[in-house]
């Protein structure tokens, strides 16, 4: 997905987009309890390595700076591990509202251009979207092939090892009922447009 | 005992053994699983960080095919598919509005949702519902002397801890302490391995890795078992690369932990998809008496 000009309509909106999308998130409006105490970032297996740490993330939201959050990489380093939510005492669901972040990067295009993580997660839907199930071999070879092409070259041992052991299929797994999934996240789609 | 079971599409590929060693387990124990017919992708984390209804729209189809067969509880051996299906599951028991767009996404195909199913873990079932007794009584192998590093990982558990412990899950240690192996203590079992980021963010998910391998080790364990697919590639797979970036000598080998249950039955290797490992597990199980 191409990054687009954001106008400054578009960016003082973002915030409030991003809330509004939040309290849709069941138990979502608990984002507006937290005392910044910290639980997050320190429980944070990935924190080390952010620009800014999830605390951070909802400093910047109230700053309004939440574009800078989603330039950088802090989203695309959560790695899903459910720390955060289980030891927030406020009961903030932060590794849902990292998943919102993301989304709202790709669709304003505010993300590092190039960045692995966006590449790797738009190019799953769409193989999932195709087979109706995942195919790592595709899905790493287009990741790497767009990003970085001699990781290719660095990960063809694995790979070779893998397939001798009968663990890399180079053909997708199809499901029958391509064309429902299909039928069904059209409508979707088009009911979020409207 | 018969399960509804959603194997999900990394142990049907890479992770082969995980898929062969849970159904022969099942079978062992006399629960048998029974696959659900064209289940699709549950969407893992890489779905939902692109787009949200729909990424709940294709794991509520599974759920609703489920429905369809008869419901009630669908077995599933990976943590991630675990974690999405039932978030999908409980997000729309908790909102109407969600419910409603996803029950009319699933009407355009014929399929129905009442929320009358959710997956289950199958350490779950085989620790909860087929009880440690029945699998001590069925084991030939006692494990005893065999040092496991139990390693939970974060899905399994978290966010919504259905049947064991957020922070310190211990149903493996329970199981393999019943068929008689050395558990080791593993102060890191529930930590991340880092996830999808070992294909995007390597550096990090090897250090993440390398934590993991460091402690079990120091803490004298021979053989981590795994509960999730993910987990297991990034730790077996990745292990020479964490050799390669960190100068270390980790011959760790990894089984998914139906393999370790599988051995403690004296199951075929060959049932339980042994032999597919690139650490090789021969010297850890050359003891045990396997099925031919």
């Amino acid at each position: 997905m191409a990054a687009r000009e954001m106008t400054q309509n578009d960016l003082s909106q973002l915030g409030e987009v991003f809330l509004q999308h939040v309290q849709n998130i069941p138990g979502g409006e608990k984002i507006k309890l937290c005392i910044q105490c910290g639980t997050c970032s320190g429980s944070c297996p990935t924190s080390y390595a952010m620009d800014y740490t999830p605390r951070e993330i909802i400093a910047s939201l109230r700053a309004g700076q939440l574009d800078k959050v989603l330039m950088s990489n802090t989203v695309w380093l959560c790695a899903s591990c459910y720390h955060c939510t289980v030891r927030c005492p406020s009961g903030i669901k932060l590794t849902d509202i990292m998943y919102e972040l993301k989304r709202l990067g790709i669709e304003y295009g505010l993300y590092v251009q190039g960045g692995t993580t966006p590449t790797l997660s738009t190019t799953f839907l769409d193989i999932v979207n195709r087979y109706g199930r995942g195919f790592e071999a595709e899905l790493l070879a287009r990741l790497y092939l767009r990003t970085n092409p001699l990781k290719l070259l660095d990960l063809a041992p694995l790979g070779l090892k893998l397939l001798r052991h009968g663990r890399l299929p180079l053909r997708p797994e199809r499901i029958k009922a391509a064309q429902d999934l299909a039928r069904m996240l059209q409508y979707v789609q088009e009911s979020e447009v409207t | 005992m018969r399960y509804l079971y959603y194997p999900g599409c990394s142990p049907k590929t890479s992770n082969k053994a995980y898929d062969l060693s849970a159904r022969a387990v099942g079978q062992a124990l006399g629960c048998e699983l029974v696959e659900l017919e064209d289940w699709n992708c549950c969407g893992a984390t890489a779905y939902m960080s692109v787009r949200e209804l729909s990424a709940f729209v294709i794991a509520s189809r599974n759920l609703a095919l489920a429905e369809q067969r008869g419901g009630g509880d669908m077995v599933t051996v990976c943590s991630a598919c675990l974690t999405v299906l039932n978030k999908a599951h409980r997000y729309m028991a908790e909102s109407p509005d969600l419910r409603k767009t996803i029950g009319e996404a699933l009407a355009v195909v014929g399929l129905e949702y009442h929320n009358g199913s959710r997956a289950r873990h199958f350490l779950d079932i085989l620790v909860n519902e087929v009880g440690l007794e029945t699998i001590a009584d069925r084991a030939v192998n006692s494990l005893a002397g065999l040092r496991v590093a139990p390693y939970y990982g974060c899905q399994m558990s978290r966010p919504y801890g259905d049947f064991d412990d957020q922070e310190f899950p211990t149903s493996m240690d329970c199981l393999f302490t019943r068929l008689g192996a050395d558990v080791v203590t593993f102060p890191l079992k529930a930590h991340c391995c880092g996830g999808m980021l070992m294909s995007t963010n390597e550096e990090i998910a090897l250090r993440l890795v390398q934590d993991l391998l460091a402690c079990a080790t120091e803490y004298g364990a021979q053989v981590m078992a795994t509960v999730c697919p993910l987990c297991h590639i990034n730790l077996e797979a990745y292990q020479d690369k964490v050799n390669a970036y960190f100068g270390s000598h980790y011959a760790l080998p990894i089984v998914y932990f139906t393999q370790l249950v599988g051995v403690a039955l004296g199951l075929s290797k060959k049932e339980l998809g042994l032999g597919m490992e690139l650490v090789p597990t021969q010297e850890v199980f050359a003891s045990y008496k396997l099925a031919a």
